[in-house]
């Protein structure tokens, strides 16, 4: 007796260990986004989406019975930091799949990694149209966010319904994410036979941009079509205040990323841009996702508090198709759960119902049609009337 | 109007890189040492003005000689943990000392400040006034004004005053300036604490203009001494100018052959000028007696 106990509890303790790990065993989804730096608020943004996501799928179960974990590295914003990021995410962390920041110059070169280590990567917010369309087959890189080709369509529209635009001019950030629009905004132009007025392209650093300016002004520039993240783009709007040239400026979504209002002072309400989402007109499932949030970040009080909100948007419903993806395909291998991402059955997420999300051609889960156009007023994002 | 604008905006920030010159030039004609992180002493002005101001609430004027004297003692500091250890021994180390010591203090600005650029605010930039059809802030009339003010003010106090001349006594001749009873190491201390001020200075100016933030003092920093070799680190009024012109290159180069151009046309130019100016556009060569 006194020599079978241990030994029956050693048998108990080798029959439960596998099953006790397999249950407890989490995995690891990554997150290689701006944490710190100019954009340190766009990460800090995503982070919260996929948070809140995370908990409700984690309370609800896990996926596969066990629990996410998020596992986060910051790319400062620099393509070479973001590349070592996710090659630590895929060989030591080994996440299933990583999730991206509002960079595309850093999303750009993770992709050829992603499809090379054959891991789901998921973008989020940076928009440069050749993340997704990317020529890889199979293509392990998704995307729930805007697409620069298609936003470059919307915000020519809407320079040339709203504001009667007939010649306007790009003010680009000079950097791949800035050229992917001038690719972009010039085909779109053509396609809707508008003729541009001109490109001025800036750096982040410039702290005077009416040179550039005054150029589009002589070209007969009617509009500004600004791309750019928040602090250089409220030296284009001030720099248009010092002018004293008031012209419509129609944004890429790069300036709700930082403290645009405060840094660009009282003309950055007259500027609109575009988003995925507003937290201000949602349904009965945006009131939900804000209620978690206003739990989890009791500085959130209500719409007006939810910082960047894209980038939180996309991140929550990405998080949800993933889940939706691992989970049918029974496992954490990435090809598999690339196929199931392709295949994924309807699902009505907080942005819209995606009908499905993706398919094998293509892996952007919103177009141009889910886009809103919104501008600051008194700090908040709120839906152009 | 183009041309107009191009020569406002561009001497505004001409002006900054002068300051920003000016403060390599003290240093240098003292103690043959310059201060790298330059452009990170303008990010510590801007940045505690800006806690001053907008953090504490405190009005301009009694911010202004706070962070001033800041980043004098920043200066006096560096000055004596980053170029004195280096110089007494005859290394010349202090070139990377105090490019280490820029980055940890723009490294402590990221972790204390925070990541995001804020908005300085400034009544002197908020209604443009218009000069000959050009819409020109009144701070960037008060930035020119100042940066060539101070260079002015610096060249009258080196040729006037005792303090000026023992200054200049040590550029001539440390060993006999000391014999002479002038305390060489207490005139460099000073020529740093100066320095310093007048990077904190520019950074004060500069910040409504554009935004606070950790890594705003970086290409500044880089193009202030670009300025500083381009009119030859010896002469005051060389380096002054030398960052006039540089930013009226920049402004120009946007103007009329577009941003894409302006930073290779800028380097390419000071890189055009040494060749053809060794010494600098207002140096002249150093006589060795032999």
């Amino acid at each position: 007796m006194s020599r079978f106990l241990p030994r029956l509890a050693t048998v108990a303790a080798l029959l439960a260990l596998p099953a006790a790990a397999g249950a407890a065993e989490p995995i690891p989804v990554g997150l290689v986004a701006a944490l710190s730096g100019q954009s340190a608020v766009s990460g800090e943004a995503i982070t919260r989406g996929l948070t809140v996501a995370i908990d409700e799928i984690n309370a609800a179960g896990g996926v596969l019975g066990r629990p996410l974990v998020l596992v986060r590295r910051d790319d400062e914003s620099n393509p070479g930091k973001g590349v070592a990021a996710a090659r630590e995410l895929i060989y030591r962390d080994h996440v299933a799949a990583f999730f991206g920041g509002i960079d595309t110059p850093v999303s750009i070169a993770l992709v050829p990694l992603a499809n090379k280590e054959k891991t789901p990567f998921m973008g989020v917010w940076a928009a440069g149209t050749g993340i997704t369309r990317n020529g890889a087959s199979p293509n392990f890189v998704f995307r729930v966010s805007a697409v620069d080709a298609l936003v470059d369509e919307r915000l020519l529209r809407y320079a040339a319904t709203v504001a009667k635009a007939r010649h306007p001019g790009l003010m680009l950030i000079n950097n791949p994410w800035g050229e992917s629009n001038h690719k972009g905004l010039d085909a779109a132009a053509k396609a809707a036979g508008l003729s541009l007025a001109g490109a001025e392209s800036f750096e982040v650093g410039d702290a005077d941009m009416i040179p550039q300016l005054t150029r589009l002004k002589g070209a007969g520039a009617d509009a500004i079509i600004l791309v750019g993240n928040a602090a250089p783009a409220a030296v284009v709007i001030r720099s248009l205040d010092r002018m004293g040239w008031s012209v419509p400026v129609i944004s890429h979504w790069g300036i709700s990323g930082g403290r645009f209002p405060e840094l660009a002072g009282p003309s950055a309400e007259k500027v609109a841009f575009v988003q995925t989402y507003s937290f201000f007109k949602s349904g009965p499932k945006g009131e939900q996702v804000l209620a978690a949030l206003e739990k989890a970040y009791p500085a959130i009080k209500g719409p007006q508090d939810v910082i960047a909100p894209v980038g939180t948007a996309n991140a929550y419903d990405a998080m949800h198709l993933l889940a939706l993806a691992i989970a049918k395909a029974g496992s954490t291998d990435g090809p598999a759960i690339q196929a199931a991402l392709e295949a994924l059955p309807p699902y009505d997420g907080l942005i819209k119902r995606y009908a499905p999300a993706f398919t094998a051609t293509n892996h952007d889960a919103l177009g141009a049609d889910d886009y809103i156009m919104v501008h600051f007023a008194s700090g908040r994002i709120v839906p152009v009337e | 109007m183009l041309l107009g604008a191009s020569i406002v905006s561009g001497l505004a920030i001409g002006a900054m890189y002068g300051l920003l010159a000016l403060g390599y030039h003290v240093t240098w004609v003292v103690s043959r040492s310059v201060n790298f992180a330059q452009g990170s002493v303008m990010m510590l002005g801007a940045v505690l003005a800006f806690s001053l101001t907008v953090g504490f609430g405190w009005p301009m004027p009694a911010a202004l000689p706070v962070a001033l004297a800041g980043c004098a003692a920043f200066g006096v500091v560096l000055e004596r943990v980053a170029v004195r250890p280096f110089r007494v021994r005859g290394s010349d180390s202090w070139l990377m000392a105090t490019v280490a010591a820029g980055m940890l203090l723009e490294n402590a600005a990221l972790f204390l400040f925070g990541k995001e650029p804020r908005g300085m605010p400034s009544s002197l930039a908020a209604e443009p006034l218009t000069v000959f059809g050009v819409g020109v802030l009144p701070l960037q009339i008060v930035i020119l004004v100042a940066g060539v003010g101070l260079a002015l003010i610096f060249v009258a106090v080196t040729r006037g005053t005792p303090y000026g001349k023992a200054l200049l006594a040590v550029v001539q001749n440390p060993r006999a300036a000391q014999l002479m009873g002038i305390d060489a190491a207490r005139v460099t201390v000073f020529a740093y604490a100066l320095s310093s001020a007048l990077a904190g200075l520019a950074g004060i100016l500069i910040a409504p203009l554009y935004s606070v933030s950790a890594d705003m003092g970086f290409v500044f920093g880089i193009k202030g001494f670009a300025a500083a070799i381009l009119g030859g680190l010896e002469n005051p009024w060389g380096v002054v100018l030398a960052g006039l012109l540089l930013g009226l290159a920049e402004a120009l180069t946007t103007a009329f052959a577009g941003s894409a151009a302006t930073v290779m046309a800028s380097f390419g130019l000071v890189i055009l000028a040494l060749y053809l100016r060794p010494h600098g556009l207002f140096g002249r060569a150093g006589v060795r007696k032999v």
